[in-house]
């Protein structure tokens, strides 16, 4: 190739990627009049939950925007990676409000990186609603910030009361993960749970992140004689635990915490894994219309079974575009994003993930503050490598 | 529960045992320490795992792919990294500085190819059946693991004794300028017993992956950790050391778990390893080192 042939060709490159943009950019301010920021953790370790979330985002956009939009307005969905860190999540946060002038953001993926990203968004008073932050306290950074996650202090007392009612325990042993703060606040809020059914710990045992070889805290366990095992760990260690149980030969139900809530369960402790207790904001499982559309909808976009985080957004999107429906379009920024905030409380939802509304939570310092979900946890029973609903 | 803490210390010690066994003979032979020895445990458990998934091959087999595999990565290691740098002779951070950069490569590779989350083998593949014997419960893997240890140890004891290879290997260790003069092929045992050392920490992974049903590209590094205190509390570069060490550490934990409690665990059992090295700072066998100096 001639240099002269080159030079052209990358000309040409450079008109057609001009004419591209150009493009782009007319079509952008003629169609989209409601940009949603969408900050998630599309690489690294907690892209496993990130990359469904925006599946579930696109998703239901894709629907709204098919059907019509909101009150003829479409949604265009404005997506950065804040790849599971506190920093980055930081920095994509003030690019979508500053920059991107964005009306509202969905994110971040995790609690950690909201601790310290949505008091970004609470100061430039922009609404900020996390669908997959559990964490206590993330609420109450501010009256911008609002979640449809369930935390685990929810959760955990109705799966602890349904899997004590069945089973008939009279007392649990305990078994976590000592050196992980989400491990560890699912122990404190078993043990809150344990207290309030008056239910007496036989033993608490421990365990560390990246531990293998769970046998004798589970000797121990076994020694102690109790009706069930409460186990707040995640699925890398808990797969390996219930395996380790049955070779132990103690068949004991296990109570497990949000983090056990997953179909790996059925991977790492295949055929191990019947009598596991969880609770969940959401079942691939539960036959309610909303539910079954949304999965079929799912399956056919991506070829692939949701998850709790996909169902979590996906309903979040539905949330957001009923209050949006009350917004009048000013065109000044400031005043619509704040009108959308007012709207947003008074919302109520039926989605894949059951009936819903906002409850407001109080500040540390008393005042009122964000917004939290009222919304029934589902029971669910392993059998068979499968997750069967308990009623 | 006594009884049953017991095996659970006697499988848990054979596997720290089996671990140690390949970083004591790299360090007492080549005078390295081998901080990739946790990747190369870690890739033994992975090649073992593809074997079973994707080449269909039964157990056993498997086991002797991934020897061969973690074999093949021995003779690279020396080949590639520690044979340039003993002919630069370069002072002895240096080969340990490198292979830390080998076990965060292999650590990236593995991760890039396989994902970073845990991994089990296929269940047809093991008998998790337990048997029973008066309320205590082991399985065929963990009789495996307790006599391949076994097996493993005394081979090598023996072999290092009795053979003319195993007496070269004692001289190698002892003087490497010495036993080149008596006409002993240095850099071919070199490489040899760098092999050796990642076969052996090669099945150690295959064992634990097995053991404990979790393979995942850090798997190597909780070893690695207790794998040099185990090594340290030995006496650094021997055998018996090495295997005694092991099993130490297996019943200071498992024990520490039974009668102490969970949370303390890591502590006592390294507090222990702490105050008996205060005391023997050479280790239990500590008489290379001080032949050495």
């Amino acid at each position: 190739m001639t240099v002269s042939t080159r030079a052209r060709m990358k000309l040409k490159q450079t008109l057609l990627g001009i004419i591209l943009q150009l493009g782009f950019a007319c079509g952008v301010t003629v169609a989209a009049e409601m940009k949603i920021g969408v900050a998630e953790a599309l690489t690294g370790n907690a892209a496993q939950y990130g990359v469904p979330i925006r599946k579930g985002f696109e998703l239901a956009v894709g629907e709204l925007n098919g059907s019509g939009g909101i009150n003829g307005n479409k949604i265009e969905l404005v997506i950065e990676d804040e790849q599971g860190k506190k920093e980055e999540a930081i920095n994509v946060f003030k690019k979508l409000i500053f920059q991107d002038k964005v009306l509202m953001l969905f994110g971040p993926t995790l609690s950690n990186s909201a601790q310290a990203s949505d008091p970004v968004a609470q100061a430039g008073k922009v609404v900020v609603f996390g669908t997959s932050n559990t964490a206590d306290g993330i609420t109450s950074i501010g009256n911008y910030v609002f979640r449809n996650s369930v935390t685990e202090a929810d959760i955990l007392p109705v799966t602890l009361k349904v899997a004590a009612q069945k089973t008939g325990l009279k007392k649990v042993a305990v078994l976590y993960g000592n050196d992980d703060i989400f491990t560890k606040s699912g122990y404190d809020n078993f043990v809150k749970a344990l207290q309030a059914l008056k239910i007496p710990v036989a033993t608490a045992e421990t365990f560390a992140k990246g531990d293998v070889d769970f046998k004798p805290q589970l000797t121990k366990i076994k020694a102690s004689n109790p009706d069930a095992i409460v186990l707040s760990a995640l699925v890398a260690e808990g797969g390996p635990i219930m395996v380790q149980a049955r070779q132990l030969a103690i068949t004991l139900p296990f109570i497990g915490g949000n983090g056990m809530n997953s179909p790996r369960v059925f991977e790492l402790a295949k055929d191990s894994s019947d009598n596991l207790w969880v609770g969940s904001p959401w079942s691939v499982e539960n036959p309610a219309t909303e539910n079954k559309r949304f999965i079929t909808a799912y399956q056919k976009a991506y070829s692939s079974l949701p998850d709790q985080f996909a169902a979590q957004a996906y309903d979040a999107v539905y949330i957001v575009a009923q209050a949006l429906k009350k917004v009048k379009p000013t065109g000044k920024l400031d005043a619509d994003r704040k009108a959308l905030r007012d709207a947003l409380p008074g919302t109520q939802w039926t989605g894949a993930t059951g009936p819903f509304k906002f409850r407001q939570v109080t500040a540390r310092d008393g005042k009122p503050a964000g917004y939290d979900a009222v919304q029934t946890a589902i029971v669910m029973m392993t059998k068979g490598n499968q997750y069967v609903i308990q009623k | 529960m006594l009884a049953q803490q017991l095996v659970n210390a006697i499988s848990l010690g054979g596997v720290y045992a089996l671990f140690a066994l390949g970083f004591t003979l790299v360090f007492g032979v080549l005078n390295v320490l081998n901080l990739a020895h946790g990747a190369i445990f870690m890739l033994g458990a992975y090649a073992a795992l593809q074997a079973v998934i994707h080449l269909r091959l039964p157990l056993l087999a498997s086991a002797f792919f991934a020897m061969l595999i973690t074999g093949v990565a021995g003779w690279l290691l020396d080949r590639l990294i520690f044979a340039p740098l003993r002919a630069r002779r370069a002072p002895h951070l240096v080969p340990m500085i490198a292979t830390i950069g080998l076990a965060i490569s292999l650590n990236s590779l593995v991760q890039g190819f396989f994902g970073a989350e845990n991994l089990r083998f296929p269940l047809d593949a093991l008998s998790a059946e337990a048997l029973s014997l008066r309320g205590v419960q082991i399985t065929w893997l963990e009789l495996r693991i307790i006599f391949l240890a076994f097996v493993l140890m005394v081979a090598l004891l023996w072999g290092l004794k009795k053979t003319r290879i195993g007496c070269a290997l004692r001289g190698l260790a002892e003087s490497p300028k010495a036993a080149a003069l008596m006409g002993v092929d240095v850099e071919g045992l070199f490489r040899m017993t760098s092999v050796i050392a990642a076969v052996l920490g090669g099945m150690a992974g295959v064992l634990i992956a097995l053991y404990t049903n979790a393979v995942f590209p850090q798997m190597g590094q909780p070893m690695l950790h207790k794998g040099i205190a185990v090594v340290i509390l030995g006496g650094m570069g021997d055998i018996r050391g090495a295997l005694l060490g092991g099993f130490f550490l297996g019943f200071a934990e498992v024990f520490s778990v039974a009668y102490i409690g969970s949370t303390m665990r890591d502590a006592v059992a390294f507090g222990l390893l702490f105050v008996i090295l205060l005391f023997r700072p050479e280790g239990l066998f500590g008489k290379a080192a001080q032949r050495r100096a």
